[in-house]
């Protein structure tokens, strides 16, 4: 990072501030409320919803954060449960069919009277259940890297934004490898997008030429990479190190990377750092011709911890299978889950507001050895890791950022919302609150 | 690359000190960090030490280890330990199991690394008695034209009797040359000069970075960069070509098959991506059986998938076609349904019983790669997909005009009733007919699981480009189909680098929309009475 960038902006360190303020207040206030709160929600159980594509195109994503979801509760269940009270998972499934998302939300919330919803992994079908869980004050716990530029009240964020992922890894080739030359490819929905506006701003702060930057998008599911592949090499060949920034979704990474090994592009020549492959989706494929490719993420497999230790053997146990990988999302659900059940400890009940308003400031230990911490903006503090590929599948961390690195869900470097903050604190209680006008432009709670 | 040499000299300053203390280059690759390991590997090269290329050698392969007390070893394949400085075998004693980092620890690569190692070893190769090695190293120093190999450039140029080997190394002069600060002028002209008449685009990004200095060495950069981009030119249109063949490869193997059901028999099958998506899954048990059982013969596993696909494919086929598809010949809205409808039942049955996850099928490595063909780079997989679907679609031609299945298969297409009264058993020909378009098309996912993903989602990608084709080619004609094919990868291979690839797509398909409200069935119709029924 550079001395410009500090790890916790200002901004950042307030925030930390008036969490730790808060985290304390509702301490006080939860250890007078929680025995009767207790007494009085024994019996019964609380619901669990998991909302995951178990069938189409996305249920190859999607299907092991089930399981990991069902894991945890297992888990939860055999220590007593909570407030005295066992859990059950109810799992729909919406079949990657974004209109039924949001339709089995409401089925989560309305019917089965879930405490909280544990799901989705598109952009697309976020948005598609975020009006279902605003109407009916629902919680969801999103847990993939998402393009940020969202903070509503009913949704935490357990995945990264954009400063937690996509900045430290273009910060990290800057100063690492020199890169002067950048190509940002991606999948043409509002993920690559919306990340890409963000690192094009990004990168002309920092004083990459206009003519050193070259946008990509390309339809889902991609498979001839071949002219493609080769304007990269050209673009690569103008005498100034060149990296490709890809936000290229999932499955179509396989036949580029393929494509990038056929031509001869090596990690040494030309450097893509991912934000969408992991261990996943790296094992369906033979990584050899892939050593030295970066991936950004919060968490590896190969991060050398107890708690990764113990996380890896319980889920390779609870799914029978010792081949099973472990991936950034599964760890955004431990932290979500276990944040959420810290939360409804605090708060004595799983009344929604209570427990949105209990959730700031939990903080829960995440699995590359430290502590994350829920902030007033519904994101959560991570580190942010760098991993090469190597041969076998897994990655090698080669850069880690010093501390914990706050999420920015309005971009500073998007000239519509460098001005935003959401602060879901009382007395502020806004999504999108305006710092220059002092006004709550979007998301003010009713 | 330019950028590299000043990080080797930034680390030089920063870890220098470091390195200096002992003069020893091995303690650097013991250090854990990989600014050091990479310096060292540059000092080591350098240095003259007769044990470097090894010590290098084993670095790539990942067998160099560090004992806690910084003593470097090397890993042979067999556990057993060698000194990596002097070459005599070391006992190392195994890992307490509570402190992990008292074993020894493997020297860590990343990218840094892998550079300064590919440079290091090509300038220690150069002068190896194997004239292909002289030519690789010839090529890593050429990419890492770092000015302090000139000397030893010029030592293996002076020596080298190999006229291409030493093309190649007075190139990696040249490159070395522009890079340096302290080469004469007149030195940096004829390096121009010598990158010019290479004339390809790693040229061109070393002419590009000295273009902007001042006086007779920028001017001549630049002009030699301007003729560069002419002959790149060129080159690019012919590359373009050659992608859109190897794309219109693809769409023809994945509507070769449709051709049949759709083309000749008339069956919107929309079931036809999964039989596509069934033959690479083919080829995936095919290769997990051979690894099991007959590692012997695992190099011809693709050659045994062909033919497996083919068959389990077409009876798979068959089978559709007597269970489902012959209610419903003549009612085209419930054709499409049904088979829309099974499309999913097969994606879902795959998806149950391999997973979700892409599964893993291997590239042969005759089929990687590529190969330079003056300035065209020609790859390897996408060039014998060409010539699979040439086979291919020959075979076809040749089993319709020529076998008596083909000839029967005519016969019915043409005139369904005068074929039954001649004796043919028009059934069993339909189902055969959908069985032989089923199993081209299980063939094609062989072809396509070296290029593809193989998941569930495999034949999704492909169905709305084969009728694409089918309907422009021409319903009922092969030959259409092959034009079609062709043409549409052409045509989008040009339009992706102008447009952008979506919306390329989109303005084939408009292109195509607008052809066929002019030419409703397509470039090449069927004539005559077949048409009418």
């Amino acid at each position: 990072m550079p001395p410009d960038q500090p790890i916790i902006s200002r901004r950042g360190l307030g925030r930390i501030g008036a969490a730790a303020a808060t985290v304390a207040a509702i301490g006080a206030v939860s250890s007078a409320a929680s025995t009767p709160a207790q007494a009085q929600a024994s019996g019964g159980t609380i619901k669990v919803g998991i909302l995951h594509s178990l069938s189409g195109t996305m249920a190859i994503s999607e299907t092991t954060l089930k399981d990991v979801m069902l894991m945890l509760i297992e888990e939860q269940n055999a220590k007593g449960g909570v407030l005295g009270k066992k859990l059950e998972a109810v799992v729909v499934d919406p079949a990657s069919n974004w209109p039924l998302f949001a339709e089995k939300a409401r089925q989560l919330i309305s019917v089965d009277k879930c405490a909280a919803v544990f799901g989705c992994w598109t952009s697309v079908s976020r948005k598609s259940v975020l009006p279902v869980f605003e109407e009916l004050n629902g919680i969801l716990f999103y847990p993939v890297q998402y393009e940020g530029q969202e903070c509503s009240r009913n949704v935490f964020y357990t995945g990264a934004a954009p400063n937690q992922q996509a900045i430290p890894a273009v910060d990290y080739l800057m100063n690492e490898n020199k890169v002067k030359r950048w190509v940002l490819a991606g999948t043409d929905y509002v993920y690559p997008r919306t990340t890409n506006q963000i690192l094009e701003a990004y990168l002309k702060t920092k004083g990459v030429a206009p003519e050193d930057i070259m946008v990509n998008y390309t339809p889902f599911g991609q498979s001839d990479w071949q002219n493609i592949v080769a304007s990269i090499k050209k673009f690569g060949a103008a005498g100034k190190k060149t990296a490709v920034v890809s936000t290229i979704n999932g499955d179509a990474n396989v036949p580029f990377y393929k494509e990038l090994g056929n031509q001869g592009i090596k990690a040494t020549d030309i450097p893509v750092v991912a934000f969408s492959v992991g261990e996943e989706e790296l094992a369906g494929i033979d990584t050899k011709p892939l050593v030295g490719h970066l991936a950004a993420w919060n968490y590896f497999e190969s991060v050398k911890t107890n708690a990764n230790t113990r996380f890896i053997e319980a889920w390779k146990k609870f799914t029978k299978n010792p081949k099973r990988t472990t991936n950034d999302p599964m760890e955004a659900h431990v932290i979500g889950f276990n944040m959420w059940v810290k939360g409804v400890q605090k708060a004595g009940t799983t009344d929604s507001d209570a427990v949105i308003d209990a959730m700031i400031g939990v903080s829960v230990p995440n699995l590359s050895g430290g502590f994350s911490a829920m902030m007033p903006n519904h994101h959560i503090t991570k580190p942010v890791l760098i991993g090469e590929i190597q041969g076998d599948g897994q990655f090698n961390i080669v850069s880690q950022t010093p501390g914990l690195v706050v999420a920015q869900e309005w971009s500073p470097y998007v000239e519509d919302t460098k001005d935003l903050i959401g602060d879901w604190r009382k007395p502020l209680s806004c999504g999108a609150f305006n710092v220059k006008t002092g006004t709550c432009t979007a998301g003010k709670k009713a | 690359m330019v950028r590299f040499v000043f990080l080797i000299f930034f680390s030089l300053v920063m870890f220098g000190a470091i390195a200096r203390a002992d003069d020893d280059p091995l303690a650097g690759l013991a250090s854990g960090n990989y600014d050091q390991v990479a310096q060292a590997v540059t000092d080591l090269s350098q240095s003259g030490n007769p044990r470097a290329a090894t010590i290098i050698t084993a670095l790539q392969n990942s067998q160099l280890y560090y004992l806690p007390d910084k003593t470097l070893v090397i890993k042979a394949a067999d556990g057993s330990y060698t000194n990596a400085a002097t070459g005599e075998a070391v006992t190392v004693p195994p890992a307490d199991d509570d402190d992990p980092d008292s074993g020894p620890q493997q020297v860590r690569l990343n990218n840094n690394v892998r550079i300064a190692m590919d440079a290091a070893m090509g300038s220690l190769q150069l002068m190896d008695p194997d004239p292909a090695t002289r030519l690789s190293a010839a090529g890593a120093v050429f990419t890492a034209h770092n000015p302090a190999v000139i000397s030893v450039l010029d030592k293996a140029i002076a020596k080298e009797t190999n006229a291409s080997v030493k093309t190649a190394m007075e190139q990696a002069r040249a490159a070395a040359v522009l890079s340096s600060d302290g080469a004469t002028e007149d030195d940096k002209l004829a390096a121009i000069a010598t990158l010019r008449a290479r004339g390809d685009q790693d040229s061109r990004g070393l002419l590009q970075g000295v273009a902007n200095q001042p006086g007779k060495v920028g001017a001549a950069a630049t002009a030699a960069v301007t003729s560069i981009d002419h002959i790149l030119q060129l080159w690019s249109i012919a590359q373009s070509v050659y992608y859109g063949i190897s794309l219109g490869s693809v769409l023809l193997l994945a509507a070769a098959g449709l051709a049949i059901t759709f083309g000749v028999m008339g069956v919107i099958n929309m079931a036809h991506g999964e039989m596509v998506m069934l033959g690479a899954y083919v080829t995936f048990v095919v290769q997990q059986f051979m690894r099991a059982y007959l590692p012997g013969i695992y190099g011809a596993n693709l050659i045994i998938a062909v033919p497996l696909a083919f068959l389990f494919t077409g009876f798979v086929g068959v089978v559709i076609e007597r269970s489902l598809i012959r209610w419903l010949y003549g009612r085209p809205l419930e054709t499409l349904l049904a088979t829309w409808g099974l499309s999913l039942v097969l994606q879902q049955a795959v998806r149950s019983i391999f997973g979700p996850n892409n599964r893993d099928v291997d590239t042969p490595a005759w089929m990687s790669g590529a190969t330079q063909l003056g300035g065209l780079t020609l790859t390897w997989n996408r060039m014998y997909i060409i010539l699979f679907a040439i086979i291919v679609v020959a075979a076809l031609m040749a089993a319709l005009r020529f076998t008596s299945l083909g000839l029967r298969m005519r016969a019915v297409t043409q005139n369904r009733r005068m074929a039954a009264a001649m004796g043919i058993r028009t059934p069993w020909i339909d189902a055969l007919t959908f069985g032989l378009g089923s199993g081209v098309a299980g063939m094609a996912g062989v072809a396509l699981s070296q290029i593809d993903n193989v998941s569930p989602n495999l034949g999704q990608g492909y169905i709305i480009d084969s009728f694409m084709v089918v309907v422009f080619g021409g319903v009922g004609n092969l030959w259409g189909t092959t034009v079609g094919a062709l043409t549409l990868g052409i045509v989008n291979k040009f339009l992706e680098p102008i447009a952008g690839a979506v919306l390329g797509k989109i303005v084939v398909l408009v292109l195509l929309i607008l052809f066929v409200q002019r030419n409703p069935r397509g470039m090449f119709p069927l004539k005559g009475r077949a048409v009418e029924t």
